[in-house]
């Protein structure tokens, strides 16, 4: 067992011992004093890490509690501070948020709706969590995202993709710092011209829910402004394993690229089965056929194996890029277990910088104050470069990376290699952007 | 005319996936007269027999290589398989990348032996009880099988990858006579229909040619007056089991380059595997094949455009939807014998 | 009382008591003490317990006295949970309204459902069921989006019209459900010592209507109803040669079991408005199939206690983490610390299922009739040792295996 065990031992009995001071021998007395739901009296303050255990995304999930954890020493002073010390923000001094000591509790969401919302009760009803985190879906963070509206805590989302966290379902108490179906395509749609032309006909397949639909919808709207013509868009079920029988229209569609806008073991076995099926190698309209994956993460594109090299996409965040934030992040995080750290885990991991920060310069873990210092906010050092909090959405605006299978991988983490960097204001959109509209953030509840 | 092709290859190749597994569940339901819940896993463990004996195949030693870093800054340790050292790149070079059709001769003891201990440690003491109770220790050893391997080989989809010479497509638009390059089909997805016809045809040859497979055909109609003749049909029934755990696997071992194996994708194949089983007929072999085959062409055909464009969804339920008429028209499915499992 | 005879009367009053003092019972541990990792006695996992004791109840009534094992009894709950949040849209945040559409809707749907199934027993209509329900969930995830808000799952929204009630509150957030006013999040806090005991109004809700549930199922049970359906299960063709229908009988029990997974589809949505697609998937049912069977099936006690394990294990034991695990064993030396952490790791956390998979797997081969048989052998086992010298040899004989 590393060392790191013995520091976060050593932390679990001084927490557990102040824990006892301050136990209250009261009797009878209904606690309906506090300001706002679960505040904080002792000397420590609870998080909520709400991520898939069990279930296709287990993996995604381990990744994300990997980075929670090490956020959390770093908040509490432990390690070499990671992407603490390159954070433009210098509230927060390794003491903990506001002094007090940080303390976590851990939920498997199962990616089930109602499971991760029984979770995030729990933590809220039963562990006292000021603020739940987590998630690796958009069905997921939509959901534990309204729960944490009515209950009154923040909730800093994890990986969702959708338009919607952060359009027709936004809160007031929620707030994506991952990139979105939207950005993907604004992202996406030069590069592609760049390498393909802006004459091409192009076929999607999509997953047949929410996530899918909008990144459908969001990869159409910024090709068709290219000159791309949409030949066909095509509905896959989510339970679908084998994607044969619907890859092989594409193959005499008239169509030159196909577009998978698929997730996980999805966007695996799409792509897979597309590439048995040797469309790459085929000559459409006298040019080459071609696959762009919208939304790439490392983790799975690792299932894909040998057939995500030279399919393009879009990230969050890769371990390769080169400022010093990144850098700083890859090796505390690649110290401590031995691997880089996935997109997944590094936006967890700003996540909860920013809420501790948000903490600490609001003074207060008042979820209105909280939302109130990170609404607006405008940050550098967390790997994305510029970034700003809007506070008309509660979405990050930062650059989006598209990236490219890598050819020659050196090592089992090198898949992917980042083709170009696109600018923030190249992916911003106005808040009452058609794709987002609807929504209604609502006023900020603290609960209690 | 191209399309109605493909998609009947396709519906072909996806039931060649469920005849397999349908078929191993019923010669275990229709020998032993157990509901085995299992046996979705059994694939899946198939499958990872075969990511296993990549993964030997591709156990490295570490060289430290001073002219490139690791993400770290590290200088980057370069990973040679020790195949490749001991029979030099080129023959240790075709042996990892045969590892899938290799894993057939290294799966089949493997599943074997996971079912005689299954059925001797296990499915043994359920002959007498409830199907409810079957279902349930069979489910729980489902999910106890399925973790384990997560807990070894994490939850995302490890790539299997076929053979190199097998990776490419073959023109059958050519073959036939049509335009080229109109109907192509992987070679891989034709090596594994034409592997799962040997399998079925090899079971059936097995159950009909042999003194066996006559006597555990007997036993299947009659379990008790073939003990009363004093044949051990128990033993013989043990046999069966891991010969249903072997087809299981092995259609497990050569999926596993079709789509990459995950621990889950057992329990992906066991409500689709049941459907096929019920609407073939409870306990009929040759019906859970030609079920098999009929609902993945149906499923192939239901995922058309032309289709969906008239029925939308169509594709979501249309497995369920044959299974549901079917059932309501032929009360025991396509071939089931009467008073198999009606109580 | 109530109808019973003497010893269903203790039952009811029995699990009235445990019910209502779940608050209590459920929390043994102090808050601060290393075990409080273990107590359930917060509301959304009480509620829980009731609301899924509901379900696997009405399941029980099908399966346990007639025998048809239905393995697509999540889309009755499924179908009630959207109901009940529809009416939030567009009624009011009432609960009465909303639970009252949910068993009706659910009633109407069991009643189609069972009507086209039960033309097949055994595993045909098992098959059947399991049909209708995926069939169901997969249209619930995609095509039917605008009705059931797929992926995401049916929410609350400030700009849904609630006709009888208010779009939005004073201060700009959603209404809470309640009822008549009492709203369901509400929880009293009660601090005894290092003690925390919640009382939530939802919960008691939960529990009371889980109590008639149970009431109404031991008259069932009890009932000549209940006993044509035992005559179902024990020889149907019998029944159909003496002249009787037996249809109408079960078609009766499909839609009252239907029901009452509409009830608990109504309450789950009541004590948080949000119905998703997953409630309805075959693993879903199969839960509801293992609860009933592993409590005890055809037992009156059973399928509730089958329910709480359940729910008890992935709500408790999937939040045990490595952290905890380290302030456990923290007395012990080092190595030895680390060793039993390495022992017990891959079977909490993230292999809870694992954990939960054996179980079920010891339950079932040493405790054919569920729990309850083990409470009973337990039970058998002191009654002996007071009994002193007299020996039962019924009750040494185990049951076959």
């Amino acid at each position: 067992m590393s060392k790191s065990n013995l520091t976060r031992r050593g932390l679990l009995k001084t927490s557990a011992v102040a824990g006892a001071g301050i136990a209250l021998p009261t009797i009878f007395t209904a606690s309906s004093a506090a300001a706002y739901t679960n505040e904080p009296t002792g000397s420590s303050v609870t998080l909520g890490f709400n991520v898939p255990q069990t279930g296709p995304y287990a993996d995604e999930g381990a990744d994300e509690l990997r980075a929670y954890e090490l956020a959390v020493e770093h908040l509490n002073g432990g390690g070499d501070g990671g992407m603490m010390n390159t954070f433009s923000s210098k509230a927060l001094d390794g003491s903990g948020i506001m002094g007090k000591k940080v303390e976590f509790v851990t939920g498997d969401t199962q990616t089930k709706s109602d499971a991760a919302r029984a979770s995030a009760k729990s933590m809220i009803e039963k562990d006292g969590a000021i603020m739940i985190t987590g998630g690796s879906s958009s069905g997921v963070a939509i959901a534990v995202q309204g729960l944490c509206q009515e209950a009154g805590v923040i909730f800093m989302a994890g990986l969702t993709h959708s338009n919607d966290t952060t359009g027709k379902d936004k809160k007031a108490n929620g707030f994506r710092h991952f990139f979105n179906a939207y950005m993907s395509g604004a992202a996406l749609a030069p590069v592609l011209e760049k390498l393909y032309g802006s004459d091409r006909k192009a076929y999607h397949l999509t997953a047949d829910y929410t996530w899918g639909w909008t990144q459908e919808e969001s990869i159409v709207a910024s090709t068709e402004a290219l000159g791309w013509e949409t030949v066909n868009t095509v509905k896959t079920p989510l339970a679908a394993t084998d994607f044969s029988s619907y890859i092989a229209p594409v193959l005499n569609s008239g169509a030159d690229v196909l577009v998978l806008n698929h997730y996980g073991g999805n966007m695996v076995n799409s792509l897979t089965n597309a590439v048995q099926f040797g469309l790459r190698e085929k000559q459409v309209n006298g040019k080459n056929f071609e696959i762009v994956v919208p939304l790439y993460s490392r983790l799975m594109a690792k299932g894909a194996g040998e057939n995500v090299k030279g399919i393009h996409g879009s990230t969050n965040w890769h371990w390769s890029l080169q400022d010093d934030a990144s850098k700083a992040f890859v090796k505390s995080f690649g110290e401590k277990y031995g691997f880089p750290p996935s997109q997944a885990a590094h936006t967890v991991y700003c996540q909860t910088l920013l809420y501790a920060d948000a903490c600490q310069r609001a003074g207060t873990f008042n979820p209105c104050g909280v939302a109130e210092a990170l609404e607006g906010f405008e940050f550098d050092g967390l790997g994305n470069g510029k970034t700003l909090y809007r506070a008309e959405d509660h979405q990050c605006f930062k650059d989006v990376l598209v990236v490219r299978g890598k050819e020659n991988p050196t090592s089992e983490f090198d898949l992917l290699e980042v083709v170009e960097v696109t600018p923030a204001a190249q992916v911003t959109y106005e808040p009452d952007h058609p794709m987002f509209a609807g929504g209604n953030l609502g006023t900020c509840n603290p609960g209690a | 005319m191209d399309a109605i092709i493909l998609q009947i290859l396709n519906g072909l190749d996806k039931g060649s996936a469920y005849a397999l597994i349908a078929l191993g569940l019923t010669l275990i339901f229709g020998t032993l007269g157990v509901v085995n819940f299992a046996h979705g896993a059994l694939f899946m463990i198939g499958a990872f027999c075969a990511v296993t004996l990549s993964k030997i195949f591709n156990l490295s030693y570490e060289v430290i290589d001073e002219s490139q870093t690791d993400f770290l800054g590290n200088p980057l340790k370069v990973k040679t398989p020790y195949v490749e050292s001991w029979f030099g790149p080129e023959l240790g070079g075709a042996i990892i990348d045969w590892a899938v059709p290799l894993a057939i001769l290294f799966s089949i003891p493997i599943m074997i032996a996971i079912g005689f201990i299954m059925e001797r440690g296990l499915i043994k003491h359920f002959y007498k009880r409830p199907h409810a109770d079957q279902i349930l220790v069979t489910f729980g050893l489902a999910i106890v099988l399925q973790e384990i391997i997560k807990y070894f080989y994490g939850a995302n989809p490890i790539p299997t990858p076929a053979p190199e010479a097998l990776t490419g497509s073959f023109d059958f638009g050519a073959f036939l006579g049509f335009q080229a390059n109109a109907v192509i089909y992987p070679y891989w997805r034709l090596v594994y229909f034409a592997f799962a016809a040997v399998i079925i045809g090899g079971v059936f040859a097995f159950l009909q040619f042999t003194t066996f497979g006559m006597v555990v055909r007997a036993g299947m109609a009659d379990r008790e007056t073939v003990g009363l003749l004093g044949i051990n049909i128990d033993r013989r029934f043990t046999i069966m089991f891991g010969i249903a755990a072997a087809v299981a696997g092995l259609a497990g071992v050569m999926y596993a380059p079709i789509n990459s194996p995950n621990y889950h994708m057992g329990m992906d194949f066991l409500v689709l595997s049941f459907v096929v089983v019920v609407v073939g007929g409870m306990g009929s072999l040759p019906g859970a094949v030609l079920a098999g085959f009929l609902l993945g062409i149906l499923e192939s055909f239901a995922s058309m455009n032309e289709i969906k464009s008239i029925f939308p969804g169509i594709d979501q339920i249309i497995i369920y939807l044959v299974a549901i008429i079917i059932l309501l028209t032929r009360p025991r499915g396509l071939m089931g014998r009467k008073g198999v499992m009606e109580d | 009382m109530f109808g019973l005879d003497k010893k269903d009367t203790t039952l009811l009053i029995i699990v009235a008591a445990l019910t209502l003092a779940a608050p209590f019972l459920l929390n043994p541990f102090p808050t601060d003490s290393a075990m409080a990792q273990f107590n359930a006695g917060y509301p959304d996992l009480m509620q829980r317990f009731v609301i899924f004791g509901i379900f696997a109840i009405g399941f029980n009534i099908l399966f346990g006295l007639t025998g048809y094992l239905s393995f697509g009894h999540a889309a009755f709950l499924g179908v009630g949970s959207y109901s009940a949040v529809w009416m939030f849209k567009l009624l009011s945040m009432n609960v009465l309204p909303a639970i009252l559409l949910s068993v009706v809707v659910a009633g109407v749907f069991a009643l189609l459902i069972g009507f086209v199934s039960l033309r097949r027993s055994g595993i045909y209509f098992s098959i059947l069921t399991l049909a209708f329900a995926q069939m169901s969930f997969n249209l619930a995830y995609s095509v039917l989006t605008p009705i059931t808000n797929g992926e995401t799952g049916l929410q609350l929204t400030l700009d849904d019209p609630r006709v009888l009630g208010s779009s939005s509150t004073a201060d700009g957030s959603i209404p809470v459900t309640n009822l008549f006013g009492a709203e369901m999040r509400a929880t009293y806090e009660m601090v005894v010592g290092p003690w925390n005991f919640q009382f939530n109004t939802g919960y008691y809700l939960s529990a009371i209507l889980m109590l008639l549930s149970f009431y109404l199922a031991i008259r069932i049970f009890r009932s000549p109803f209940g006993m044509m359906l035992r005559a179902v299960k024990s020889n149907q063709t019998r029944m159909n040669y003496t002249g009787l229908n037996s249809r109408p009988y079960t078609l009766a029990a499909f839609v009252i079991s239907g029901m009452y997974a509409g009830l608990a589809g109504g309450l789950m949505a009541s004590m948080d408005p949000l119905a998703g697609a997953e409630r309805m998937q075959w693993t879903a049912s199969g839960e509801v199939v293992l609860m009933t069977i592993l409590g005890g099936a055809g037992t009156l006690i059973g399928p509730v206690l089958g329910a709480g394990f359940i729910k008890y294990f992935e709500n408790i034991f999937s939040k045990i983490n490595e952290g905890i695990l380290h302030s456990w064993f923290s007395f012990m030396p080092d190595g030895l610390e680390d060793t039993l952490i390495a022992l017990v790791y891959p079977f909490i956390g993230k292999g809870w299922h694992l954990t939960l998979g054996i179980l079920f797997m010891l339950v079932v081969i040493f405790l054919p009739g569920g729990l309850v048989e083990g409470g009973q052998r337990i039970g058998r086992l002191f009654r002996r040792k007071k009994s002193g010298q007299e020996t039962d040899k019924s009750t040494q004989s185990t049951p076959a295996e």
